[in-house]
């Protein structure tokens, strides 16, 4: 198994315990985790990342438990392992596009993708020298989605990459994501309240708060 | 990419507030510069240019004027006195040596002193061309006069009377230069140096063929002496001149001023009580002088000095605010860094560079800004004492200011960096 969960339970500070369904997946394999705002998807989400440490339960990472890592060193394991798709792209303005990307090498300490090769399998070539505020705002999803798989990272985990996105946009981007993460092998973790992504990722859970 | 380089960008993202605050704190940094140059170099100056003399005396007036006009030349003299009253000090056991200075001319600002070669060897004056005086009316030009006037050996002109620019000019007896002196970094290279025969015989000439109406009453009256023969006249102008101790004359004769040497420490006792006690004279210490002088200045100086300490506040201020308002922008950037690997420890110093990167540029540009702000001082003025000063000589003390720029860096990023580290990725990333 690439990534196992097991009996995760968080607790927001004054509110209800959050339990949530296990979840395993292998390498190419992806998965929906579906339910109403407020359920606690995204709480799984950063639980996932390790930016979040769950009260009991396991996450493991190819071998790795999240929640044993301390520190600088659960940071690098996010960085070199784990890549995020956040709701926004929140790109940093002060850069330009190829320089967002060449971010992530130099935190992760890993050498990664080809970043030239990277940005024109996602069609923004062009853009790379640009900086990220003459970007539209499919293009910086592009660059964010670029950034999360810049570093090879065996898990990949969006936070509602579709919910600002027209029909057409949204199926390219959830395509995307789909065919990258399965050509480097990565696990697919998707966290929507979007209808529309069932029908390209058939395999989900859903999160109810209790 | 690395920290160096992000640092950079979110700086250079930000001109305007970038550039104010480097600017704010190298204004303060340049009033501290200009302070520590001037500071260093007026002493070093002040100090070289009165070594070797330990008393000046001249006529009554204020002492710190008599040293001024006497051993650095800024000043006017007090006065002339009777060289009778003079040569007795000579013979006072208490004393070693005395080089007599006769003032009053000048040649486009730049004074005429009369005097004889032990004023040389005071200096340590070298020559670059030519040699030292032997007959009236023959002159030695400081290194500066000769590169400023272009003048050359062999060459001649005339002086003017007093001792600043615009007096009348005394044509009948031009001035004949056979040296000039190599650059000495002292007062010497901004004097013309001649016999003290050549300003009294200057003088005889001027006044006794003409009325003159002085314009400048401060300037110093050489006296006028009894009418002479002819022959005479054209005896003593080819006669040698005196080249050490004083002059030979019969006629009753004034210098301006005595260099004094003592001969043991007890003169650094008597001699001064003696002189302004028991002669028409007075005596005056330079190292006494000077230090009350600086005494006085230090009052503008501290002014300066806080000003230059409530910019730098400032500005320290400034890049404190600057940092934590970008940091409200870029919390998500933080956060962001976070989750691509980023450690707290490594946004603790992002900021830090940051504050720090600010503060470096501001004390460089500062110093650079201080001294071309004394360089464009001193080509402004050619011919005061600010004009021996030099722009481009670097001190040891501007490391420190240096230092002291980058502790301010340190100083102002320590909250923001605190925040920065403290930044929870989790909700900053979900608040969206």
């Amino acid at each position: 198994m690439l990534l196992e969960s097991k009996k995760v339970q968080y607790t927001h500070p004054g509110q209800k315990t959050l339990a949530f369904p296990d979840i395993r997946l292998n390498h190419g394999e992806s998965i929906l985790v579906l339910g109403k705002s407020g359920s606690g998807k995204t709480t799984l989400l950063n639980l996932l990342a390790g930016l979040l440490s769950p009260e009991t339960g396991t996450i493991s990472l190819a071998g790795t438990k999240l929640s044993e890592l301390k520190g600088q060193k659960q940071d690098l394991f996010r960085g070199k392992e784990i890549g995020i798709v956040f709701q926004k792209p929140h790109l940093l303005s002060a850069l330009t596009v190829r320089e967002n990307l060449e971010l992530t090498h130099f935190f992760s300490k890993k050498e990664g993708q080809n970043l030239d090769k990277l940005l024109a399998e996602l069609g923004l070539t062009a853009k790379a020298k640009s900086s990220v505020l003459t970007l539209s705002e499919g293009e910086a999803q592009r660059v964010s989605i670029a950034r999360a798989l810049a570093n090879e990272p065996k898990l990949i985990l969006a936070d509602e990459p579709t919910s600002s996105l027209d029909d057409e946009n949204a199926a390219n981007v959830i395509e995307l994501l789909k065919s990258q993460a399965a050509k480097i092998g990565a696990a697919l973790v998707i966290v929507t309240h979007d209808q529309r992504v069932k029908s390209q990722i058939p395999n989900y859970i859903e999160v109810e708060s209790l | 990419m690395n920290l160096f380089k992000l640092s950079w960008k979110y700086l250079t993202f930000r001109p305007l507030s970038t550039g104010l605050n480097v600017l704010l704190l190298a204004m303060g940094l340049a009033i501290i510069t200009v302070l520590l140059l001037m500071q260093d170099q007026f002493e070093k100056k002040m100090t070289q240019d009165a070594a070797g003399i330990d008393l000046v005396v001249g006529a009554k007036g204020s002492p710190l004027q008599l040293i001024l006009s006497g051993v650095y030349h800024i000043d006017f003299p007090t006065g002339n006195i009777s060289m009778e009253e003079a040569k007795k000090l000579t013979r006072n056991r208490l004393v070693k040596s005395v080089i007599p200075l006769a003032l009053g001319d000048n040649y486009q600002g730049f004074r005429i002193v009369g005097t004889n070669h032990d004023y040389l060897n005071l200096y340590k004056a070298e020559f670059a061309e030519g040699k030292a005086w032997e007959e009236p009316f023959e002159v030695v030009l400081g290194s500066e006069i000769a590169k400023k006037s272009g003048l050359k050996v062999g060459e001649t002109f005339e002086g003017s009377h007093g001792i600043s620019v615009g007096s009348h000019d005394h044509e009948d007896h031009p001035y004949r230069i056979v040296g000039i002196l190599s650059p000495l970094g002292s007062v010497v290279d901004r004097l013309i140096l001649t016999s003290i025969e050549s300003v009294w015989y200057t003088h005889d000439e001027a006044e006794s063929e003409e009325v003159v109406i002085e314009s400048d009453s401060l300037a110093t009256e050489l006296p006028v002496a009894a009418a002479e023969e002819p022959e005479i006249h054209q005896d003593k102008f080819h006669s040698p001149v005196a080249k050490t101790g004083f002059p030979e004359t019969e006629l009753p004769r004034e210098v301006t001023t005595l260099l004094l040497q003592y001969r043991n420490p007890i003169a650094a006792v008597q001699l001064p009580r003696q002189i302004n006690s028991g002669t028409s004279m007075q005596a005056a210490s330079p190292s006494f002088e000077m230090s009350r002088l600086f005494e006085l200045l230090g009052v503008g100086v501290s002014l300066l000095q806080g000003l230059a300490f409530v910019l730098i506040a400032i500005s320290g201020l400034g890049i404190f605010i600057a940092l934590y308002n970008s940091l409200k922008e870029r919390k998500y950037d933080l956060a962001i860094l976070r989750a691509i690997g980023a450690s707290r420890i490594q946004l603790l110093f992002l900021i830090f560079l940051e504050g720090i990167m600010l503060t470096f540029l501001g004390a460089v540009l500062g110093i650079l800004l201080g001294h071309t702000f004394l360089w464009v001082v001193i080509s402004q003025n050619d011919q005061g004492v600010v004009s021996t000063l030099q722009a481009w000589i670097f001190l040891k003390e501007e490391l420190w200011v240096l230092g002291y720029a980058l502790g301010v860096g340190l100083l102002a990023s320590i909250i923001p960096a605190w925040s920065a580290y403290q930044t929870s990725i989790a909700k900053q990333l979900t608040k969206a």
